[in-house]
């Protein structure tokens, strides 16, 4: 049996729909983080899948960025929830819902 | 041989998945994330994407996860969240039918599509198997999306400089006023 690019496409689309659902169930910030990590990595599976069937290196470079920016973005992402956590630890997401504590 | 390893990494990647979300401690979730990602990795090398599964491996495994439980261990927040407890009625429930739903619509386009699914149109310059995979991604990185490149340096050096803003103890005028606050005031649990 072949393994064609469906399977893949398939898997990603499994492991994102988890993290999404993770994001919804889940009400602890540090999961919830790991939740979009779940995301991001389930779209750059899909897009080597693409590069590889489509004989394009653009996927790939697309999937370059991804990282760069996830890398970015859990750098703040982390920082304000240690912000928050520092003063009121515990704290849920449904804990913070204004902008100033 | 690919689909072993393809039936051993997805198994890995969906078991990692399902860990992050069911497990109820962070740490637990953190390493299913490591099996995740891991596995991930291993799919990109059997899909011929060398490099990137080494930043995969070297990025998201090694530093990312290791920011997600040095943040666990500094806050000391690996209490377990109790899972059982539903704070929304019905959210849940409803939650896990919409994601159901969002899946099953995605596999049913892919199947559909059939293997013709793909109506981009192919480069010209940036086929895959002209070399090594290195090379080739080197090449694009460094001339087509150069200046994306350059941004995402800047982008970077923005989120150093951010970091350290937010994680810094208010220190002057600041700190004092958040230190006469008596203590239990927002800290309601």
């Amino acid at each position: 049996m072949e393994v064609t690019s469906t399977w893949y496409l398939v898997l990603g689309a499994l492991i994102f729909g988890i993290g999404s659902v993770g994001l919804m169930v889940r009400r602890n910030p540090l999961v919830m983080f790991m939740c979009i990590e779940l995301m991001l990595n389930a779209v750059n599976l899909t897009f080597v899948t693409f590069a590889r069937s489509l004989d394009d290196v653009a996927g790939q470079t697309v999937v370059f960025f991804v990282l760069v920016v996830a890398a970015a973005e859990v750098t703040v992402g982390l920082g304000i929830i240690v912000a928050i956590l520092r003063r009121r630890p515990q704290a849920t997401v449904d804990d913070v819902s204004l902008m100033k504590g | 041989m690919e689909l072993a390893v393809f039936l051993i990494a997805g198994a890995g990647a969906l078991v990692g998945a399902l860990g992050v979300v069911l497990r109820n401690n962070p740490v637990h979730a953190a390493l299913s994330l490591v099996l995740t990602l891991f596995s991930i990795a291993v799919l990109f090398i059997a899909q011929e994407a060398h490099f990137l599964a080494a930043v995969q491996v070297i990025v998201y495994a090694g530093a990312v996860v290791v920011l997600f439980l040095f943040v666990i261990m500094l806050l000391g927040v690996e209490r377990s969240e109790d899972l059982g407890v539903e704070p929304l009625k019905g959210q849940r429930p409803a939650a896990v039918i919409v994601g159901l739903a969002g899946v099953a619509l995605v596999i049913a386009a892919i199947i559909a599509g059939g293997e013709d699914r793909i109506t981009g149109a192919r480069s010209e310059n940036g086929a895959l198997s002209a070399g090594d995979n290195i090379l080739v991604l080197a090449r694009s990185v460094f001339t087509d999306y150069v200046f994306a490149f350059e941004v995402t340096s800047a982008l970077l050096a923005v989120a150093v400089v951010g970091a350290v803003m937010l994680a810094r103890r208010p220190s002057s005028e600041g700190g004092a006023t958040e230190a006469r606050r008596p203590a239990g005031v927002d800290g309601e649990r």
